[in-house]
């Protein structure tokens, strides 16, 4: 599973990833643009409010069953052989570094049609080529419903670029997630 | 194993592309990390204007600027390394005053880039009064971009963002100090460079050259993959003296590295690792 935001997905997340429930198998990544100049509080903020496991990524990590990964500030991240996380700090994309392209691109390639992404709120078109990758891979595509949005732009840009086989609020999303095995 | 791993055309093209380069040019990338090899990789190939990485491979061999080109997309970040004020500042009040012990320093910047590194270190080690025993090592296996570091020309434009860092990683004195404006950019006090010394190295093939105090190596070790990683940190291992300091980059580890009996945490907030007596 790998979910991108930004402007408003602090919020967002809120809603989705504490309904997640113990025993859910599937790792998730998340990359939430953050500002680059200072470390990262998101396992600070999630731990205490999930049943999974919150951790931030860090390089050549193994990959665990049930586990969400935040991307740390000023990183990309990618998924790699193993599977492992990986880390980058080649350029940013559309202004953003964690971008949510890289993440999305990475895992598509590496899951193919074994990956379901998530689009939620956000004011910047990053994520939008993500999102097509992961559809041209055979994955699911989830977006937030651009009404339900903090920030509907991400939204609406990854829905006119890419066939979207979701487009839900976030409590069709997180109801959604609880469905899969 | 049960099913057969399909391996794309793109993974065959690329596994070929970099043994062509290791054999025509003996770069080795042999031992990079797959993901973000493919992705630099397939920005070259679109960079270039070629549809495939056979096409790629065809010109890399044919054409050494295309090499040249290629190369500067598999080595150069495009990353403002002017960055990591807490590094710098956690460098100063931790491992400065334990280098102050040594009447003469070697430090060894591995991965050096363009050099923004080499001269934040540079001046903190002037601030701190300690770069006139200094020699740094800054090495980097693109010649360019060595070239680049050497001159010492940054953009004046990124000079704003390096002077906020500067003053956050709590310098005594103001970044200006060091730099003028010339040649259409700032250039970087000339008495910086007498201690450095810029030279080729490959983390891949070459051997250590030197016994230093300090290894920094940032954000580098992400692109190897683990074998790579091991073979870089032995490296650095063996070149740092008794209890000499290693500074990586601040999401990098050393958790997963045949190497990590071999350092002890000194901080570990910022990656920076002390070598063990015994080791």
């Amino acid at each position: 599973m790998v979910i991108g935001a930004s402007a408003g997905g602090v919020e967002a997340l809120s809603v989705l990833l504490p309904a997640l429930p113990v025993g859910t198998a599937q790792p998730f990544f998340i990359v939430l643009h953050l500002p680059r100049d200072r470390p990262s509080v998101l396992v600070e903020v999630f731990r205490p409010r999930c049943a999974l496991y919150v951790e931030e990524a860090e390089d050549k990590i193994p990959v665990q069953p049930g586990t969400i990964y935040f991307a740390p500030a000023d990183y990309h991240l990618l998924v790699d052989k193993g599977p492992q996380l990986a880390l980058s700090t080649d350029e940013p994309i559309h202004f953003s570094r964690p971008s949510i392209d890289v993440l999305f691109e990475s895992a598509a390639d590496r899951y193919r049609d074994r990956l379901l992404g998530i689009i939620l709120t956000g004011a910047n078109e990053d994520g939008t080529n993500g999102l097509a990758a992961v559809h041209r891979a055979g994955g699911v595509t989830v977006v937030q419903d651009p009404g339900s949005a903090q920030s509907p732009f991400m939204a609406e840009s990854a829905l006119s670029r890419t066939p979207v086989n979701y487009v839900l609020s976030l409590a069709g999303i997180a109801a959604l997630l609880t469905t899969l095995k | 194993m049960d099913a057969q791993v399909s391996v794309s055309d793109f993974e065959i093209e690329l596994q070929l592309l970099i043994d062509a380069i290791y054999l025509k040019y003996h770069y080795d990338f042999r031992g990079y990390a797959e993901a973000s090899l493919k992705r630099r990789l397939a920005t070259a190939m679109l960079r270039v204007g070629c549809a495939s990485l056979s096409q790629l491979q065809d010109r890399v061999l044919r054409e050494p600027e295309t090499f040249s080109v290629v190369l500067d997309f598999l080595t150069v970040p495009v990353s403002d390394r002017f960055r990591d004020p807490h590094f710098f500042r956690s460098l100063r009040e931790s491992v400065v005053p334990l280098l102050r012990t040594y009447p003469s320093l070697k430090v060894w910047i591995a991965g050096c880039s363009t050099g923004e590194e080499v001269y934040s270190l540079a001046i903190l080690l002037r601030e701190e009064g300690l770069l006139e025993r200094t020699l740094i090592y800054a090495t980097d296996i693109n010649p360019q971009v060595l070239k680049k570091a050497e001159a010492g020309v940054f953009e004046l434009s990124r000079m704003a963002g390096f002077t906020e860092n500067h003053q956050r990683s709590g310098a005594r004195s103001s970044l200006s100090d060091y730099y003028t404006a010339a040649y259409g950019g700032a250039v970087f006090d000339k008495t910086l460079k007498q201690h450095v010394v810029f030279s080729d190295h490959s983390l891949a093939t070459d051997s250590v050259f030197a016994e230093v105090q300090l290894v920094l190596c940032r954000n580098v070790l992400i692109y190897f993959r683990r074998e790579l990683q091991d073979r870089a940190l032995g490296l650095f291992r063996e070149a740092l003296c008794r209890r000499g300091f290693l500074g990586i980059g601040s999401k990098e580890t050393l958790r997963f590295s045949a190497h990590a009996d071999g350092f002890d945490e000194l901080v570990r907030e910022h990656r920076i690792y002390q070598k063990k007596e015994a080791s």
